[in-house]
């Protein structure tokens, strides 16, 4: 397959907190949204579409990219909305360049956390009438995902204590986390526990926040003043919905999502090849399982990525170098800032957690519970 | 332009007000089978999934990931796209650009709704904003109560001119097997109906159904070895209004303007009017039938109710309307604008059975939803 040639020319976030009460969702789409203009050179007028990512149930408004419609500028364009991950908002924002159809797209995300209950969020994802009920929520559905690695593959807490550790230590350099944090692993072991076998410092926090990026092909990239990063692979997959019906420790559509985002970036050997990666670590054991369903890791061994020291700042391959997602986990925004750090690191830009060797990362996203569904892009320098 | 797409398969549910005998993975399935049956594909063939719906109407979050069984996209590509209304003409959208992107070579598009288990209005009017709007504009019948009215007022239209529009699209349900009310109504039916909110009595209005759509969207190669004569996409447009229900000129409907506009360039097409063979619009309520045939072009600004009353826009008119029977006669919200594109490609497939129009050689499909949002696509036997 041929595509042409899409790379990301403008970036922003905003700042992550807990409870961005001064800003309202169009507020937050407004900041990201002039923010990647800015950081493009670009102007709105330079904009042909727009993608929003929204979800009507964390916002509580019916068909919620409608608060946003004025602050992304759609107006008199053509626009649409997807409601998942942000790397899902890239992918569309992408797939309406190559075909050929348009020369830029703006991508925006945004979320607000504080606004809703994650519980009864996360609870209606599930079966209403067998699992619902149960109690089955992000927390709780997670816990069973992780005691599964336990049994399954012989993970250890312990060394997802040291994911954590490193993740909200990364995030001191990060100026736009939530959660920068000193911790030792055992602190992490004997924080509260949330859902046996995840204590609280497993856990990704509460955020608000947006972001946005600006895709474009290679002819308008020169009405950009940035640095082009290139989109170079990307590929997505979604498994069963029933939690039972899946072997929740071995991540199958990440698998075969990894395997089309390589084959289309020409990589090979993906321990070799990348530089780096940004995964959605919502819970601190996704991490080394998202290593494993990547083939950075053989099954049951992603825990010694973090353990030994490899997936740190300055180790062999730096994983969450932006602190990830436990240290600021707006949802659905999470995933599309994955893919911005890939960019910042790449362009060499990241401040102080950028990496000496960034020339091809991974930015990775998940919808769905226990990460049913995944989105894997390759970015790289040229 | 991409590579060029064609639609080669589509399938839908029988709609009703409710479905007591599936649920919504059991409707969805049932729209899925037929689209690959129409287009003799198994779920194999399908490269990725794209599907819509609104959250709010079935209480169910994340709905690509919980339809996974339903849809077939299991070890598949899948996200969920959703724009209120035009959720329907977004995914058939969406599904085009995956094919013209390159990336895929069939594509699998899903829009559906299951309104009997939802309180429609209670879900519809948290769209409005919660301090500025909602109290004014709360549910889908208030703010197009105010449009009728300002667009009677501009044009002096009557409530009568608006019965003919419910007498068409319930005359045409009666020879769709698939509709959800196939019952033909007369004028003095729908003028006698109880009134719902001025000028909008309950049969100008839309009923709530239960329903699901799916159509297959190919690349050249393979529509070729599918079908004899798939239905090709000229052209895909979107225009979304602003987001407050109080900035809308209620006199046009300007996204539906520049959306057509649009389109039309893009197919080439410079007399809708007269090249256009079929039309099935995205119009909830009766005075849409008159006041955005005009925002499309199709006759001037208030002279919409003669062209209807003429027959024109009937069956063997000269461009005839919602030969399905309309959203008037059936709306599974996120299936309602799928339709449309999957009605007018059968009529240029030659499939639509008893709704047949001879030799279609282009349709135009739209959606209608959000804050006075639209969508067209423009469908064409020939291969662009």
């Amino acid at each position: 397959m041929t595509v042409n040639k899409v790379a990301v020319v403008g970036v922003a976030q905003t700042r992550f907190a807990r409870q961005k009460s001064d800003q309202n969702f169009a507020d937050l789409v407004y900041e990201a949204t002039t923010g990647a203009l800015e950081d493009a050179g670009m102007t709105i007028d330079q904009i042909d579409n727009v993608v929003t990512v929204s979800n009507d149930f964390w916002d509580g408004r019916t068909i919620s990219s409608m608060a946003v419609m004025d602050a992304c500028g759609s107006y008199g364009k053509n626009i649409s909305t997807v409601e998942g991950d942000g790397t899902f908002g890239a992918l569309y924002g992408a797939m309406r360049i190559w075909s050929g159809s348009f020369g830029t797209t703006l991508v925006v995300a945004h979320s607000k956390g504080s606004e809703g209950d994650p519980f009864l969020i996360t609870n209606s994802m599930f079966d209403p009438f067998y699992h619902r009920p149960l109690g089955l929520e992000a927390i709780s559905s997670a816990a069973l995902q992780a005691q599964a690695y336990v049994d399954r593959r012989g993970a250890s807490p312990e060394d997802w204590a040291h994911v954590s550790v490193k993740n909200h230590q990364n995030a001191k350099r990060n100026p736009y986390a939530q959660l920068p944090l000193d911790l030792t692993v055992e602190k992490v072991m004997s924080s509260p526990m949330k859902s046996y076998p995840l204590k609280k410092l497993d856990c990704s926090p509460v955020s608000d926040g947006a972001c946005a990026i600006i895709l474009a092909d290679e002819d308008r990239i020169k009405h950009s003043q940035q640095k082009p990063v290139w989109l170079k692979g990307v590929g997505y997959a979604a498994e069963l919905h029933y939690l039972g019906d899946r072997d929740l420790a071995n991540p199958l559509a990440l698998k075969i999502a990894a395997q089309k985002a390589y084959s289309m970036s020409g990589i090979a050997n993906p321990t070799k090849d990348l530089d780096f990666l940004e995964v959605y670590d919502a819970f601190s054991y996704m991490e080394p399982l998202w290593l494993e369903g990547l083939g950075i890791s053989l099954p049951g061994e992603g825990g010694k990525l973090a353990r030994e020291g490899v997936s740190a700042i300055n180790g062999r391959l730096p994983v969450n170098a932006s602190g990830g997602v436990l240290s600021a986990h707006a949802v659905l925004v999470a995933g599309l800032v994955r893919l911005i750090e890939v960019v910042l690191q790449i362009r060499k830009t990241a401040g102080a957690h950028q990496l000496d060797r960034a020339r091809i990362g991974l930015a990775h996203g998940i919808n769905g519970p226990c990460g049913q569904s995944h989105c894997v892009w390759i970015l790289g320098e040229i | 332009m991409g590579r060029s797409v064609a639609i080669t398969g589509f399938g839908q549910t029988h709609h009703a007000a409710r479905r007591w005998d599936v649920n919504g993975l059991e409707l969805i399935q049932e729209a899925v089978t037929r689209a690959l049956a129409d287009a003799g594909l198994t779920i194999k063939d399908i490269d990725a999934v794209v599907i819509g719906n609104m959250d709010h109407f079935e209480g169910i979050n994340y709905v690509d990931t919980w339809s996974i069984e339903g849809a077939g996209a299991f070890l598949k590509p899948i996200f969920k796209v959703t724009t209120g209304g035009t959720t329907g003409t977004t995914v058939g959208i969406a599904a085009y650009y995956h094919v013209a992107a390159g990336l895929f070579d069939n594509v699998l598009a899903i829009g559906w709704e299951k309104n009997s288990e939802s309180d429609t209005t209670g879900a519809i009017i948290t769209c409005s904003d919660p301090i500025w709007d909602r109290f004014s504009y709360s549910g889908a019948i208030p703010s197009l109560a105010v449009e009728a009215s300002a667009y009677m007022k501009k044009y002096g239209i009557t409530e009568k001119d608006a019965a003919r529009v419910t007498v068409r699209d319930r005359g045409n349900a009666v020879k769709n097997p698939y509709a959800h009310l196939r019952t033909a109504v007369t004028l003095e039916e729908v003028m006698n109906s109880p009134m719902l909110t001025e000028p909008i009595k309950l049969l100008d209005i839309c009923p709530r159904s239960d329903g699901a759509a799916a159509v297959i969207f190919s690349s050249a190669e393979r529509a070729a070895k599918i079908c004899r004569q798939p239905a090709w996409v000229h052209a895909v447009s979107v225009r979304h209004d602003t987001t407050w229900f109080g900035d809308i000129d209620y006199t046009e409907m300007h996204s539906l303007a520049h959306a057509a506009q649009e389109a039309f360039r893009l197919a080439g097409i410079r007399d809708p009017w007269n090249e256009l063979d079929v039309c099935e619009l995205y119009m909830p309520y009766s005075f849409a039938g008159l006041k955005w045939i005009e925002s499309i072009g199709f006759c001037k600004p208030g002279e919409a109710p003669k062209l209807v009353w003429d027959g024109a826009t009937d069956l063997g008119g000269t461009l005839p309307m919602n030969l399905s029977g309309g959203v008037l006669s059936t709306n599974c919200i996120g299936a309602t604008a799928l339709l449309r594109i999957g009605e007018v490609a059968h009529q240029i497939m030659g499939k639509a059975d008893k709704r047949q129009v001879p030799d279609v050689q282009l349709g135009m499909a739209t959606g209608f939803g959000g804050c006075f949002w639209s969508d067209v696509m423009i469908l064409g036997a020939k291969k662009p």
